[in-house]
């Protein structure tokens, strides 16, 4: 058989071990198989490339492959479970950087060509990926920099922004256009790509950090698409096929988060939650006076004589790293007979699921996690719902208020319990910016403090009792 | 012409394969899909092994070394982790 056979059909057998991959990495029981089984495809796709006659030496793919994987080693042990939003958008960067310098380094050897005949499959293609790899690039440092606490997670909006953003896409389209027009003129395709960075930066830094799930998905469904672009540029069916998997995957992803939120993808685009957040700051007396604080004494008196809990763990906890100080909470409790368990908002965290993932590290057993749709119902019959660092999806402004910028996003209906205990810093609005109805509930309880230390003082106060 | 229209016939049903294959997930495994999902689109190594093997140029041999980094980061970094979040979801099945 000819070479050119062979390394197709491995890229066949690769394609075909991403499908199986991701449609196992959806059940619980085969997901990690299905990771193994991409992995696996990824070697035979790597393996068979390096066959290929047309690579003529191997020392810079060695450098770059050890260098490559040394960085990812490092970055996927070292990183906390509570920064694995981050580490995906990072990862999804450089993904889309990746497709960016591929199709400028394949345009390079497509100019002498150009000369004679433009293959205009070919250049459409390479300003494709600049385009989109550079958006993914930069808009997925900015999402990095939000959840990092570099940048402000606030929306950044200033008069004009939605026209800079127009003006700044006409330019990369104007660009493109001209590019593909002009394949020979090599600056055209880095000044585009610069453009195409600055586009992620304006398409991303306006969106607040409560959209950041969405925004994350969103940009892993580019780099799929950029590296499918790239699939076009080396008419290559691997990079297609897996490229635009990823590309689907996402996007389905975005959806089910824009439902969990109640949203719409443009909405979350060009509204976002930030620029209500702005006007409605000035609202410090809201609280005032009609806040209950309470202490850790006095909720572990509560918890002695509770029959049912519910934990509902926020984004506060996870910050706080209180996942595990959590979990002795939740094994006293059950040791005391006490019906524990925890309701996980969809969009809990920062990343949907991620809550699952701080839980499951924590060794909270799995059976104790309770939907939303599934806890809904049962909470009149809670006597005491412990929040941690969770708030606008405890809000229910949501449901009363359909001026509220989280107007009809489904919330956990806390306030049904017979006492509610809200766990945070400070009366601080959440991302959304609004004040929450919640904390001046009769049934509500402030207990004021760190995740994590708050917890910790539950725990002595119910063993001292 | 007759290869674009074959690349994109592949294309087209590879996107059909995607939704299909996705349509439903739990919750619980939306952040290990994602970075799984992310781990794989970074096979734009393929085209970066292409770069960077190719005695072309200096700028192409550039070129394909950083993009060699940046693909490997994103396929190593995304698999690893992956398999680290799927192995804490594994442990409760046997309960200590």
């Amino acid at each position: 058989m000819e070479l050119v056979s062979i390394l197709n059909l491995s890229y066949l057998v690769a394609s075909i071990l991403f499908i199986v991959g991701i449609k196992q990495l959806a059940h619980p029981k085969t997901a990690t198989r299905g990771n193994l089984l991409g992995a696996l495809g990824m070697l035979i796709a790597v393996v068979a490339t390096l066959f290929d006659q047309a690579i003529l030496t191997y020392d810079w793919i060695l450098v770059g492959v050890l260098v490559g994987s040394l960085i990812g080693i490092i970055m996927a042990i070292k990183i906390q479970m509570t920064a694995m939003p981050q580490l995906v958008a990072v990862l999804n960067g450089f993904g889309g950087i990746a497709s960016v310098f591929v199709a400028g380094a394949a345009l390079q050897l497509s100019i002498p060509k150009y000369a004679f005949a433009v293959n205009y499959q070919e250049i459409v293609s390479i300003v494709f990926s600049a385009v989109v790899g550079g958006i993914t690039f930069s808009g997925s440092f900015i999402a990095f920099g939000k959840l990092q606490g570099f940048i402000t997670e606030k929306a950044v909006r200033y008069p004009g922004d939605q026209l800079v953003k127009i003006l700044v896409g006409l330019a990369a389209v104007g660009l493109g256009v001209y590019g593909c027009l002009e394949p020979t003129d090599e600056s055209i395709y880095w000044i585009l790509s610069g453009v195409s960075l600055l586009l992620g930066v304006f398409l991303v830094i306006p969106i607040g950090g409560a959209d950041m799930p969405v925004v994350i998905s969103l940009l892993n469904s580019y780099s799929g698409i950029a590296a499918s672009a790239t699939g076009f540029v080396l008419n290559n069916n691997v990079l297609i096929i897996s490229g635009s998997l990823v590309g689907a995957s996402g996007i389905i992803l975005t959806q089910i988060m824009c439902k969990a939120m109640n949203r719409s993808l443009t909405n979350v685009l060009f509204g976002g939650f930030g620029a209500v957040a702005t006007e409605m700051k000035d609202d410090g007396d809201f609280y005032s006076g009609k806040v209950k604080s309470t202490s850790a004494e006095e909720v572990a008196m509560l918890l002695d004589v509770a029959r049912s809990v519910v934990i509902v763990p926020g984004y506060g906890m996870a910050v706080a790293q209180a996942q595990h100080t959590v979990r002795d909470l939740y094994q006293l409790l059950t040791a005391r007979n006490i019906d524990v368990t925890f309701a996980i908002h969809p969009v809990a965290g920062r990343m949907p699921g991620h809550m699952n993932v701080l839980l499951a590290e924590a060794d909270i057993p799995y059976d104790r996690l309770k939907e939303m749709d599934e806890i809904n119902s049962t909470f009149e019959n809670v006597d005491v719902v412990i929040v941690n660092g969770a708030n606008d999806v405890t809000n229910p402004l949501a449901k009363t208020d359909p001026k509220s910028p989280i107007a009809g996003m489904p919330i956990l209906d806390v306030g049904n319990a017979k006492t509610v205990v809200v766990i945070k810093r400070s009366l601080s609005p959440g991302f959304a910016g609004v004040p929450n109805p919640l904390f001046i509930a009769d049934n509500c309880l402030m207990l004021f403090g760190d995740g994590k230390k708050a917890t910790q003082e539950m725990i002595t106060a119910l063993k001292e009792s | 012409m007759e290869i674009f229209v074959t690349a994109v016939t592949i294309f087209v049903l590879a996107i059909f394969v995607g939704f299909e294959i996705i349509t439903k997930i739990p919750p619980i495994l939306h952040t290990p899909l994602m970075s799984g999902s992310n781990a794989i689109s970074g096979i734009t190594l393929i085209g970066a092994l292409y770069a960077a093997g190719i005695e072309e140029s200096n700028i192409t041999k550039i070129l394909g070394l950083l993009s060699v980094i940046f693909a490997t980061i994103n396929v190593v970094g995304g698999f690893l982790v992956t398999h680290r979040m799927l192995g804490m979801f594994k442990k409760k099945d046997t309960p200590k």
